[in-house]
């Protein structure tokens, strides 16, 4: 039995008096590939935006390869994360955002390579190379030079994966990574995302509405509702089999609508 | 006789007028330096307060807030007999001209920080969560992501104040500071006729706020809407 390299521990969040995540207990193992589905509301982006450190969690403990997440061990209890222990965790996962956020103002190239050599202090060449490795992997070769704004939103959204992966991370986080593309865009960027989740054995945790595509690609399919894990199972069990009412009316809502 | 040049105040008001237009651009070109000066002033501490403003800190933030209210709430000219009579009588001893230029910068500071904090807020959310999660120090994220971004928002309203300072550094003549409104007025005081130079001085100043304003929209025009662009 594996140590899970993600593992949310009774973890509560609350804006004021509105809980999102409700004493959630939720683990994934190394190199799992996790969707996570739901009614919008749900907490799912939650799970992903705490984890990249975007948020601060009210309570519970989560542990990251090892180690607590927003709390550091001194004197054999649980302290508050100091900036450098968040930045030392940060370090261990990328993320790839619905609306790509990518930096307009840099060219493709730059928008790959400036954290690499700013805070990983990789030699610019270095960066290049592994950058222009990417661009190849997500298609994009010939757009380096280009800056954001002139390219399509599948295209952005391909640097957008490329630039998370030039970190090296262990895990990767995907935001509803097609949810802002039209329609005919959303293929292109799940092919990157599916060969991703084929070729490496990166933890890859992804929040979307493509049903099908989680069905193809995820080891496990987790249904939130109201801030926990309501259900969770293989693609299989949970699409052809789901055993919650409350997520069978969801997929039915969603497959249908 | 002024900087060398004397006025013909024999054959009728256009001599008069070409005799002392030389005087006059003369005093222009105090005039153009002051307002640099004082905006190059307001630009380099109006930043330094607006990332004061906006520190995480509130033993921070708040002095800021208060100094720059504290700018801005107090006339010019208390600020300038301020800098000039008050500090001389404690032995800091400025030159008119420097005086007058950091009377103008301070309180234009305290509107220039407003101006880059909206241009700073108005970056989307994401830029900075992007940031964040691609673990950028807090330093590289304002000067590589948000200031790139935010600069070219905010020239308009820059050039808005530049215009604004030019029209005040007239208010500099009180600490004999000779910037054109000064010259016009001592040529007046000496030949009796106000109307000529003071007219002159108007049309010179709608001239250049003019021009000035051209060159602000031609630089806004030429600007990158995305930010200062990075290869």
């Amino acid at each position: 039995m594996t140590e899970p390299i993600i593992k949310f521990d009774k973890v509560v969040k609350k804006y004021g008096t509105h809980v999102v995540l409700d004493e959630l207990d939720f683990d994934v193992k190394p190199g799992e590939k996790v969707t996570i589905i739901g009614p919008s509301g749900s907490g799912k982006s939650t799970v992903l935006r705490i984890l990249m450190t975007l948020e601060e969690i009210s309570s519970g403990v989560i542990h990251v390869d090892g180690e607590p997440l927003w709390h550091e061990e001194r004197n054999g209890t649980l302290k508050p994360a100091s900036e450098a222990h968040l930045k030392k965790m940060r370090a261990k996962l990328g993320m790839v955002f619905q609306q790509f956020n990518l930096f307009p103002h840099m060219s493709v190239m730059r928008n790959i390579t400036e954290a690499p050599i700013n805070v990983l202090k990789l030699p610019k060449a270095e960066a290049r190379d592994r950058a222009e490795q990417l661009l190849k992997m997500v298609g994009l070769t010939e757009h380096a030079h280009k800056f954001p704004s002139q390219l399509s939103g599948g295209q952005q959204q391909r640097v957008g994966i490329a630039r998370a992966l030039a970190m090296r991370p262990k895990i990767m986080l995907f935001d509803e990574p097609t949810s802002a593309l039209d329609p005919e865009l959303v293929g292109e960027v799940l092919n990157v995302i599916g060969s991703l989740a084929a070729e490496h054995d990166l933890t890859m945790l992804l929040v979307t509405h493509e049903m099908r595509f989680a069905r193809e690609v995820s080891d496990r399919i987790c249904f939130f509702d109201r801030g926990k894990v309501k259900e969770q199972g293989t693609p299989e069990q949970i699409f052809s089999n789901p055993k919650e009412a409350r997520t069978r009316e969801f997929l039915k809502a969603v497959l249908e609508g | 006789m002024l900087f060398g040049f004397s006025w013909d105040t024999s054959h009728g008001e256009l001599a008069f007028a070409i005799s002392i237009l030389p005087i006059l651009l003369m005093g222009l070109v105090v005039t153009i330096e002051a307002s640099i000066a004082g905006f190059a002033v307001a630009m380099v501490l109006g930043l330094i307060f607006a990332v004061l403003k906006g520190a995480p800190s509130r033993f921070i933030s708040w002095p800021a807030t208060f100094i720059t209210e504290f700018f801005r709430d107090t006339p010019l000219l208390v600020q300038l007999f301020f800098l000039y009579y008050v500090l001389a009588d404690h032995g800091v001893i400025l030159p008119a001209f420097l005086t007058g230029c950091l009377a103008l910068g301070v309180q234009y500071s305290a509107y220039t920080a407003e101006v880059y904090r909206a241009g700073i807020e108005a970056i989307p959310k994401g830029q900075r969560e992007a940031a964040r999660a691609l673990d950028f120090s807090a330093r590289h994220t304002f000067t590589h992501i948000i200031l790139p971004q935010a600069v070219p928002r905010v020239i308009p309203a820059f050039g808005n104040y530049l215009v604004s300072i030019m029209k005040d550094v007239p208010v500099l003549s009180v600490v004999t500071v000779l910037e054109m409104l000064g010259v016009a007025k001592i040529i007046g005081d000496q030949t009796f006729d106000y109307l000529v130079p003071l007219t002159m001085v108007g049309g010179i100043y709608l001239i250049l706020t003019i021009v000035c304003s051209g060159i602000v929209r031609y630089v806004d025009m030429s600007l990158p809407k995305t930010g200062i662009p990075l290869k």
